[in-house]
């Protein structure tokens, strides 16, 4: 070490360093007293630190520190706790019925809340965040259901999905008429426009409609039924109605009639808890639509 | 190379000193008279309605509040005696701010510094405070000469300390306890808090208010006047010279001179002063000023120089209101020979009154005829519009309905808008179809979720607008929403 006090600068009064450039000298200016003590605090604290918290990164693990403290375990507490909260709530969602829901208000508005978020989280990227669907995903905000829509019937295609794969689920599908060789171009053309007639659509000129009558009742009543109202035991939907899964337009119904339709709907027992189901159902239901 | 200084040769850089004048201490002295005892009175008033306002009980029925001020936080609901505040009417403590605030400008206009130096809490309490300091260590020499002793610390001297100090702090922590007790039932708060069940909250705002109150009243006294608060500032842009001020004559006082010279000048037939400058007025001050230095920022205008002067005035048989009421004004009057005007009605007191009387009058209107019962509407919106299997199209809207009387009303829904509408209300089943009826328990909000369609063939517009009335069945009290009916 070398002496500084010798060399003092004479415009601050102050000793310098010893360092010196192009005649400039550097001030010995030292660390405040109480700053020094505070970092020789903060080393001792965090020599503490080490031992009673995790600290030191070992080959497979990390010491774990004398008060056992780990973020994971309070994170497993505080989750246990918001269970412990939630869970005479859930239970009691869980044991009433479906019908009993809906009428009590505060149940009502625990399944629309918990509905809404499990919705938001599973359902709307095919349904959308409102449920008001897109072409090929139904809307379950109107009042038309494929596959019906009582409170029961929505819990069940929840449950099941449609043609999942699931034991239970829905089956049922729209044959290709055309791609199969069933039906001819031409016939599809006239059936489409059939179809089209059932609900007050215009069509095409000088479209014969024996000729699609025939062709609809020989070839679609087994699934849509007489006069095309539909059939929710397979999923068939009403001709007669204002609501198109796929389009109402001939071009559209061209396509569903060659190429067929199957929209896939997932199972969701087994990924949601049934309580969580319910909850789903009646904020479905509750959507307006409802049967 | 740098020439070598010896470091003790150097000039300081500046001139070095503090920036701020040190405190002064005040020891004022004690006092009788008119203004002291109305001082007295108003401190009784204002301290008795802090302290015991929160235990006045007033009946609201069964199941709500029965604390006539309260401020309930926990379910938003602010309590008056007859008066029920929801969040949503805080304007009316904006009304109640400008007229508060009018309020000061008025008495500001017409007697100077009123609340600084009766009904301000600082003053209020910064008096109590005094009293009591005055009860233990003595007035205002025995004070000074026991603070400027160098004399080891007696035990006498130290239990008057502590037993000043505790009785300080027994002040403050009441009035802390008082504060929170505003917050809650009163009764059954003070029974948890001295049972120390009281919520975690309660103490930490009652610690919060005792150190305040300490150390306001106890430690910082005139200096929060005179360094902290606005008031002072602001106060003399808004003065005038008709307002009465408490003021030195100096017409009647100039030149000071003693009793006996006085009487013997007087006797000569010259003009003498009356201000015999014993320095009375100075030793009661609070804030430690001359008052015959004219106006000035600190003087809060208690009016206690006045009662001190009075009382010398008395004694030495010279007429009272030496120091009083006045104004510039009347001053020059005086020395001109002319009788003194006051004029309390004048320009600025007469509008100050007109805008009390007009918000005041505006807000007693309000709260007189505000309805109890309120509807406000949400349209969905995600979907906006859906349309149903036989073409139609439904609308759903969030209603809220809020009944903010003390009893459950039974409320009709009824739409207007789109050509024959349909209103069904989710989770609600009425027994009259078409005319939704809605039981909403009193003093609480309902959300709603509401469904009305109406055919599309009726309503070709893109958006039609709607109004939802809402209708106590039985006391026929309405209320009316509105917004958008819209095709998908």
């Amino acid at each position: 070490m070398t002496d500084h006090s010798s060399d003092i600068d004479s415009v601050s009064g102050k000793s310098t360093t010893g360092h010196e450039w192009d005649g400039i000298k550097e001030l010995n200016t030292p660390l405040p007293r109480w700053w020094v003590i505070t970092f020789y605090l903060t080393i001792v604290w965090a020599i503490g630190y080490w031992v009673v918290y995790p600290a030191w990164p070992l080959i497979q693990s990390n010491t774990t520190g004398m008060f056992g403290y780990s973020s994971r375990a309070d994170v497993a507490v505080e989750l246990a706790n918001l269970e412990k909260i939630r869970g005479d709530k859930m239970v009691a969602l869980g044991a009433a019925s479906l019908a009993d829901i809906e009428k009590d208000p505060a149940l009502l508005a625990l399944a629309r809340a918990k509905g809404k978020t499990v919705f938001g989280d599973n359902c709307a990227p095919c349904h959308g965040s409102g449920a008001a669907g897109a072409k090929g995903y139904p809307n379950l905000n109107d009042d038309d259901w494929l596959w019906g829509g009582t409170l029961d019937q929505i819990m069940q295609t929840i449950q099941f999905g449609a043609r999942s794969g699931h034991a239970k689920t829905h089956e049922g599908q729209m044959l290709a008429f055309g791609k199969d060789g069933v039906l001819k171009p031409d016939e599809i053309v006239t059936v489409a426009n059939y179809v089209r007639s059932l609900s007050g659509l215009p069509t095409r000129q000088g479209f014969d409609k024996a000729k699609g009558e025939k062709i609809f009742a020989e070839n679609c009543v087994a699934c849509h039924g007489d006069g095309g109202k539909g059939n929710q035991e397979m999923g068939a939907p009403n001709l007669t109605d204002k609501i198109w899964l796929y389009g109402s337009d001939e071009a559209a119904l061209i396509e569903t009639i060659s190429q067929g339709r199957a929209g896939v709907m997932p199972a969701w027992e087994g990924r949601l808890d049934p309580a969580t189901i319910k909850a789903m159902a009646v904020y479905v239901h509750s959507l307006g639509g409802g049967k | 190379m740098n020439k070598t200084v010896n470091p003790n040769e150097l000039k300081p850089a500046d001139d070095v000193g503090p920036l701020y004048a040190a405190r002064k201490k005040v020891y004022p002295q004690s006092v009788s008279g008119t203004f002291r005892r109305i001082k007295w009175s108003l401190m009784a008033i204002c301290l008795g309605v802090y302290y015991f306002l929160p235990f006045v009980r007033w009946n609201r029925g069964l199941g709500a509040p029965s604390q006539a001020v309260l401020i309930d936080l926990p379910n938003s609901r602010f309590y008056f005696f007859f008066i029920e505040l929801w969040p949503q009417e805080v304007y009316y403590f904006t009304g109640l701010l400008i007229v508060a605030a009018v309020a000061l400008f008025l008495m500001n206009s017409v007697g100077g510094r009123i609340w600084c130096g009766y009904l301000c809490p600082q003053t209020v309490w910064t008096d109590l405070f005094y009293a009591v300091e005055r009860l233990i260590e003595g007035d205002r020499r025995e004070r000074m000469k026991k603070d400027k002793s160098s004399d080891p610390l007696k035990l006498e001297r130290i239990s008057e300390i502590v037993l000043k100090h505790s009785i300080w702090l027994m002040i403050a922590w009441w009035t802390g306890g008082a504060w929170v007790l505003y917050f809650n039932d009163a009764p059954t708060l003070v029974k948890e808090l001295v049972t120390f069940q009281g919520p975690m909250i309660a103490y930490i705002w009652i610690g919060i208010l005792t150190a305040t109150t300490y150390v306001f009243a106890g430690y910082m006294r005139e200096q929060v006047c005179t360094y902290m608060c606005p008031w002072p500032r602001i106060q003399a842009a808004l003065t005038d010279e008709w307002a009465l001020n408490v003021t030195y004559r100096y017409d009647r006082g100039e030149k000071r001179t003693s009793v006996k010279k006085a009487a013997e000048l007087r006797a000569l037939g010259e003009q003498v002063g009356d201000c015999v400058d014993c320095y009375q007025c100075v030793a009661v001050c609070p804030t430690g000023i001359d008052i015959r230095n004219g106006p000035q920022m600190e003087c809060i205008q208690c009016g206690l120089c006045i009662d001190a002067c009075d009382n010398v005035m008395t004694k030495i048989g010279r007429p009272k209101r030496l120091i009083g009421y006045d104004n510039d004004i009347n001053i020059h009057r005086r020395q001109e020979g002319k009788a003194p005007i006051y004029r309390i009605v004048r320009a600025r007191t007469i509008v100050y009154s007109a805008i009390i009387a007009a918000i005041g009058g505006f807000m007693i209107y309000m709260l007189a005829t505000r309805s109890l019962l309120d509807v406000n509407v949400l349209h969905d919106r995600n979907p906006v519009a859906v349309k149903l299997s036989d073409g139609s199209i439904r609308n759903a809207y969030t209603v809220r309905l809020l009944n903010k009387s003390g009893y459950d009303r039974a409320i009709a829904i009824d739409v207007e808008g789109p050509v024959n509408p349909t209103m069904h209300v989710v989770g609600a089943d009425s027994v009259t179809p078409d005319r939704p009826i809605i039981v909403i328990p009193r003093d609480s909000t309902s959300e709603l979720r509401l469904l009305v369609t109406a055919p599309a063939e009726n309503n070709p517009e893109k958006s039609i607008p709607v109004r939802f009335h809402v209708m106590d069945i039985g006391l026929g009290v309405a209320a009316t929403a509105t917004d958008n009916f819209v095709a998908p």
